[in-house]
């Protein structure tokens, strides 16, 4: 694992946690089918925030970030997101999706756009942001994640690592006040795995609320406040990055940290 | 130093390729003699395309223009000593009678009307088909143009297309209206409704009673006159211009959670495309009738265009969903987790996308349609292939078939072949890389 991603010393100035609750899940529970696949799931997120999720492929981790912007629907339960009740309303759920962030693992960026349209369209549309001033904003974000020049191509033209930078850009362009990132890194060639890795860091820095799927446990090490381990559609520990790695508590997270960080 | 060590101190300087590999020879090479095989299909399919062409360029040309009838084409042939099963082709009857292969019966002294319909037909269309290239403001020509369109080709006093354009402006308010106080679905059938009641029941007296006063407008045609080429362009051009909207809705509402437009969709969907064209057309001119209140006189290209529309638009939404279908669940997530919501999303970035991937089947279909039109002849509607019948059924030009349809087929050619060019470039234009 790339734990020889982190090629600097992370600021921690500003990587507070606050008292005010970003997303708090109580008792959520979640079918496909008739395929159990979260299980009370009871989760609180404070502001400032940064939480890496972890866990075998099939755990449910990708489905619990994808609940709380409603991308999937929750069965039982309670999600409340920067204080709104996610239900079935939606004008609530729009509300809901245009306060949170989501970086996909395949980009998921809009390939008959540019890549500045991509970061514009939604602050238009959405916001009603007057066009100027959405693109004054598109071009601060792209050049935080260092590719202004690229903002008149197609994402077709960019390599993977620079159409998730551009995705993390985009979905800045709202403002939201949580990020969630499922896999970000897991489409990637090894080689830019570091510059949306980089990125990421840079906004934690920053103080953003950050929950994030990620098999990258050197980003986890060095940014993430918690970490939490899932297994089977249920949370089975978290802990302090440190401890969470130094001393893991279930067999089952031995085991699942001795295979990734084994070799 | 080992045996496996290597190290390169100087990189290599790019070369031309080897001659025999570009060019024209490079091409012949590559295309046309790779191999004993393809070289021996080259030389048989050139002999043949030589064969075809040495029996149908002397047919072609023919000195028989100003032949006045069958006979005469004859006698010109055997004059040149031609004789035979097929001696040359008798253009003359195109002389005689392209006018009216293109126009059918319509008044001579108003064929200025048709041209000119057509001609800003190509004004309305340039800013839609070539949008980066034509100025914006000319859109605004293209939303009046489906108003002027049949108001030049039927005629009438002025009042007609302007009652339906008012027609638009009453919904229009009515949707706003109604919106801000009961919601969107509602302020949408509020808006349909008033549209509706105003055309169907209120506009005719407003015409009459207007045209009494000011009798503005232009001299009526009468639809029997219609014929020739127009009236297939006229029907092509109005169920292409239908069937995508309709197309667009039906795919989605094919794609809907909600169950009874789903339904509704498939049914019709699945019903228009099991039933034969000619069928629909017949019930538009017969069957249609015993359904209507004795008396009204519902105009026969209307009943066409409407079926014409229906039968496309079942068509293309089954195109579009392939389109759809085709898109990545990505892409829906994407926009959704912005917050668009599900028109944005739709109108954004999923149908630009969809309809792009679409583009070929697309033009199929409106090709297909545009082709179909030639059906009408069978109830009675003078198309150029109605009008053939009647053409050989003069003395004079009486058993002659080739000619004729070797013109219809030419104009036909022209139109569907411009359409597949245009649908080659837009994709190029639209193509934006990879994924």
């Amino acid at each position: 694992m790339s734990e020889l991603a982190m090629g600097r010393e992370v600021d921690r100035s500003k990587m507070t946690v606050s008292d005010e609750v970003a997303v708090e899940i109580t008792n959520m529970n979640k079918w496909f089918g008739t395929f159990h696949v979260l299980r009370d799931i009871n989760l609180t997120v404070q502001r400032g925030e940064r939480i890496v999720i972890a866990g075998p492929s099939g755990s449910g981790k990708s489905t619990l970030i994808r609940c709380i912007n409603a991308l999937e629907e929750h069965q039982q339960g309670r999600i409340v997101v920067d204080g709104t009740v996610l239900s079935s309303d939606l004008k609530n759920i729009d509300k809901i999706r245009s306060e949170v962030g989501m970086v996909f693992q395949h980009f998921n960026l809009f390939p008959h756009l540019t890549i500045l349209e991509n970061c514009t369209l939604a602050p238009i549309w959405v916001r009603k942001t007057p066009k100027r001033e959405a693109e004054e904003t598109a071009m601060h974000f792209l050049e935080k994640v260092k590719i202004p020049e690229q903002a008149d191509k197609y994402p077709g033209q960019l390599s993977g690592g620079q159409q998730q930078r551009v995705a993390i850009a985009r979905s800045l362009c709202m403002r939201p006040r949580i990020m969630l990132f499922d896999e970000p890194t897991s489409a990637l060639d090894p080689e830019m795995i570091k510059e949306v890795l980089d990125t990421m860091i840079q906004l934690a820095e920053e103080g953003m609320t950050m929950l994030c799927v990620t098999h990258e446990m050197g980003f986890a090490r060095q940014v993430a406040n918690r970490v939490i381990f899932m297994d089977q559609g249920q949370i089975v520990e978290q802990n302090e990055p440190e401890e969470f790695f130094n001393n893991p508590q279930s067999e089952r997270t031995k085991l699942f940290l001795s295979q990734i960080l084994g070799h | 130093m080992s045996e496996v060590s290597y190290v390169r101190t100087e990189m290599l300087p790019e070369r031309e390729p080897p001659a025999t590999t570009i060019g024209v020879i490079g091409w012949m090479r590559e295309n046309l003699f790779s191999g004993w095989f393809n070289t021996a299909l080259t030389i048989v399919s050139l002999t043949f395309v030589v064969m075809l062409l040495n029996a149908i360029l002397p047919w072609i040309f023919s000195p028989t223009w100003y032949a006045t009838s069958l006979g005469e084409c004859r006698d010109i042939l055997r004059g040149m000593g031609r004789e035979g099963h097929y001696p040359g082709a008798c253009w003359g009857v195109i002389r005689d009678r392209w006018v009216q292969l293109l126009f059918g019966f319509y008044p001579s002294e108003l064929y200025w009307r048709p041209i000119m319909a057509f001609l800003l037909l190509g004004v309305a269309l340039a800013p839609v088909l070539f949008s980066d290239r034509v100025p914006r403001k000319l859109l605004w020509f293209s939303a009046v143009y489906p108003f002027l369109f049949p108001w030049l080709l039927w005629g009438g006093p002025i009042w007609g297309p302007l009652m339906v354009i008012a027609g638009f402006v009453i919904g229009w308010f009515v949707y706003r209206a109604a919106d801000k106080r009961a919601g969107g679905l509602a302020g949408i059938i509020a808006g349909v409704l008033a549209a509706v009641i105003w055309w169907l029941l209120v506009s005719g007296y407003v015409i009459d009673g207007v045209s009494a006063v000011l009798p503005i407008g232009i001299e009526a045609v009468q639809s029997r006159n219609f014929g020739g080429f127009m009236l297939s362009v006229t029907i092509g051009v109005v169920a292409i211009a239908c069937s995508l909207p309709i197309g667009v809705v039906l795919a989605l509402g094919r794609q809907s959670d909600l169950l009874i437009v789903k339904a509704l969709c498939v049914g019709f969907i699945e019903f228009i495309r099991g039933v034969p064209l000619i069928t629909l057309l017949f019930v538009a001119s017969t069957l249609l009738n015993i359904f209507m209140p004795p008396g009204t006189n519902f105009d026969i290209i209307l009943r066409v265009i409407i079926m014409a529309t229906l039968f496309a638009s079942a068509y293309m939404a089954e195109v579009i969903r392939g389109g759809l279908a085709a898109l990545p669940q990505g892409q829906y997530e994407g926009a959704d987790s912005l917050g668009l919501d599900y028109w944005q999303a739709q109108r954004l970035v999923i149908m630009p996308q969809a309809l792009k991937i679409s583009i070929p089947g697309i033009v199929s279909t409106f090709i297909g349609l545009f082709k179909d039109t030639t059906l009408v002849s069978i109830i009675g509607l003078l198309d150029p292939l109605g009008l053939s019948n009647s053409i050989r059924a003069d003395a004079a030009w009486n058993g002659i078939v080739w000619e004729i349809y070797g013109f219809i087929a030419l104009l036909f050619f022209a139109f569907c072949f411009a359409m597949s060019r245009y649908s080659m470039y837009l994709e190029r234009k639209l193509n934006t890389g990879h994924h």
